[in-house]
């Protein structure tokens, strides 16, 4: 009786943490660095990344999906360095990424572009139906598979990202602002889906909405200006704030708090000290926000 | 799989049930219950069963004589599902005839290359119309199809890998078989496309094979390696210009006959230019798994 596990999945791995970054700094486009000297770790969970736009975010996911390539710092996945210009293809079968501007080919219907996708991620070949099929109905599309991408709506479509995304049965899920364009249910539904990948897949969900972070995440990253500003539970970020600051919840509060903290530092006081241990950023009462 | 199989007594057993069924199986057998199957028999057993059609026929004869329940069980688990099954089965079939083409294709293209494919194909065509029938504008004894043979695979090779062109680019550049070999296959499908047109178009104009053939080629694989560089798109439409101030302009200027560029004494230019190219292409590998730095 053969048992067919995969060498992949019974691989040790040799980091306690899936995504390990010190000193990181990758550029956006020719010259800005996007991120600048990020100090990071992630392991198994759900990690919200949250951050005020142009933070660095997707060029930090891009970096992390391995299509751009550190200018400087390292970058370890499954604690195997990344960068030059090697190719990585084992270490890409184990990860899905959702980019924030998901193409897709408008005449595929759902299953064949899932398909396609799956091919390029060499899914193995024999494997190829069943894993389309069981990605399919984890984003709640089994019943459009055989439909066009092009008409379905806005929500359906990134729920076509999400299950190419996770088609690979990835250990590294990347997923650039996944609820665009979802409504409240659908979200409620991802939220879900994130909950239970994130019991044993290392998740990086990118988002500007605190209220997703809250309920769907373990962990939650803080980035701003291209550097860690906070990491922690939601929780910690909820005491982070005070009524003084910005915001409708707890966490809103906190991550007003935090934010005015790190740009302030960054700011006036221009120090080279990383913030990765800002977690109790001094916040200055009395700004504005 | 080996050659053994359980034998009929086993599997008579394992249909009987047993207490260590029971436990893990559907209630409809925990009825009959024969306390002699030890767990790592059934284990042994089960995984058997589940490798081996063979003996899950065998086992599939036995139920109905020894087990009743378990088969009308199966019986109406069935009925209920038939209905059900013929009826989704049905809707992926009925698409078969228009889409499945470029599907299975799409290791090889993509759907944003088929209009630009059509379109290089169409110019081939009425380049070659021009020729037959003498209204080639001015080009004297230049034949047109020679004239546009090293840009067109250009225009091609550009939707392939095109950051621009490309909706699903950076998905595709994200993925484990992404990189140079997947370029080269959409490379290759686009001269499969085109190389065709093309020995047509020089055969019925008498241009020789290898005077088109070369800087085609040459354009293609430059297109490439200066892709790698600064992007596909950027470099097709870099090099469709230094096409059009090389080959063109001198081309359409000229009346004595061959330009200089495409006569029989540039072929070892062109070949030099092709290795080159390829050079860099190979030596570049790994830029075709990364983000363009651009649009």
């Amino acid at each position: 009786m053969t048992r067919a596990v995969s060498a992949a999945e019974i691989a040790t791995t040799t980091s306690a943490w899936q995504i390990r970054a010190t000193g990181l700094q990758v550029r956006a486009g020719r010259k800005r660095m996007a991120v600048d000297g990020l100090d990071l770790s992630l392991g198994t969970g759900v990690h919200g990344l949250l951050g005020p736009n142009g933070a660095g975010k997707t060029t930090l996911i891009r970096a992390l999906a391995t299509v751009l390539r550190p200018a400087g710092g390292t970058l370890e996945l499954f604690g195997e360095s990344v960068g030059g210009l090697g190719e990585h293809r084992a270490l890409r079968r184990r990860i899905g990424y959702l980019p924030q501007e998901f193409g897709y080919y408008k005449r595929f219907t759902v299953r064949e572009f899932v398909e396609y996708l799956a091919w390029l991620k060499e899914v193995p070949k024999s494997d190829i139906p069943a894993a389309v099929q069981r990605a399919v109905e984890r984003v709640g599309l089994a019943d459009r598979a055989d439909e066009r991408m092009k008409g379905l709506s806005g929500g359906m479509v990134r729920r076509v990202g999400i299950a190419q995304a996770i088609v690979n049965d990835p250990a590294i899920l990347l997923l650039d602002e996944p609820t665009a364009g979802l409504d409240p249910a659908q979200r409620l539904r991802f939220r879900e889906l994130l909950q239970e990948l994130g019991t044993d897949t290392c998740v990086a969900v990118s988002t500007h909405l605190v209220e997703d972070v809250a309920a769907a995440c373990t962990d939650v990253v803080l980035f701003v200006g291209g550097r860690l500003a906070f990491q922690g539970t939601p929780d910690e970020l909820a005491s982070a704030g005070g009524p003084e600051h910005a915001g409708d919840s707890p966490l809103e509060r906190g991550y007003s708090a935090l934010l005015l903290g790190s740009e302030s530092e960054r700011g006036s006081w221009r120090t080279s000290m990383c913030c990765a241990s800002s977690r109790g950023a001094p916040s200055l009462p009395g700004r504005a926000w | 799989m080996s050659g053994e199989h359980p034998s009929e007594r086993l599997i008579e057993r394992y249909v009987a049930g047993s207490p260590a069924i029971a436990a893990a199986s559907s209630p409809a057998v925990v009825a009959v219950g024969e306390p002699d199957a030890p767990a790592d028999e059934l284990w042994a057993l089960e995984a058997h069963l589940e490798a081996c059609r063979v003996c899950r026929d065998r086992l599939s004869v036995v139920v109905p004589a020894r087990a009743p329940a378990v088969a009308t069980l199966v019986g109406t688990v069935w009925s209920g599902l038939e209905p059900r099954l013929t009826a989704t089965s049905q809707a992926p079939r009925r698409r078969r005839l228009g889409v499945r083409l470029p599907v299975r294709l799409s290791g090889w293209l993509t759907p944003v290359m088929v209009p630009w494919l059509a379109m290089a194909a169409s110019v081939t065509v009425i380049a070659l119309l021009l020729d037959l029938f003498g209204t080639g504008g001015g080009t004297g004894r230049v034949p047109l199809v020679l004239l546009l043979a090293p840009v067109l695979p250009v225009l091609g090779v550009a939707a392939s890998w095109s950051r621009g062109l490309d909706p699903a680019y950076e998905l595709t550049a994200s993925v484990p078989g992404a990189g140079l070999p997947l370029v080269l296959r959409r490379t290759a499908s686009v001269l499969a496309v085109l190389v065709p047109a093309l020995l047509v178009g020089g055969w019925v104009t008498g241009v020789m094979v290898a005077q088109w053939l070369l800087p085609c080629l040459t354009f293609t694989s430059a297109t490439l390696a200066l892709g790698g560089l600064v992007g596909v798109t950027r470099a097709a439409v870099a090099l469709v210009a230094v096409w059009a101030a090389v080959i063109v302009a001198p081309g359409l200027a000229t009346t004595s006959g061959t330009v200089f560029t495409l006569r029989d004494g540039s072929l070892p230019v062109w070949g030099l230019l092709l290795a080159l190219a390829t050079g860099v292409v190979i030596a570049r590998r790994g830029a075709y798994f990364v983000l363009g730095t651009h649009r």
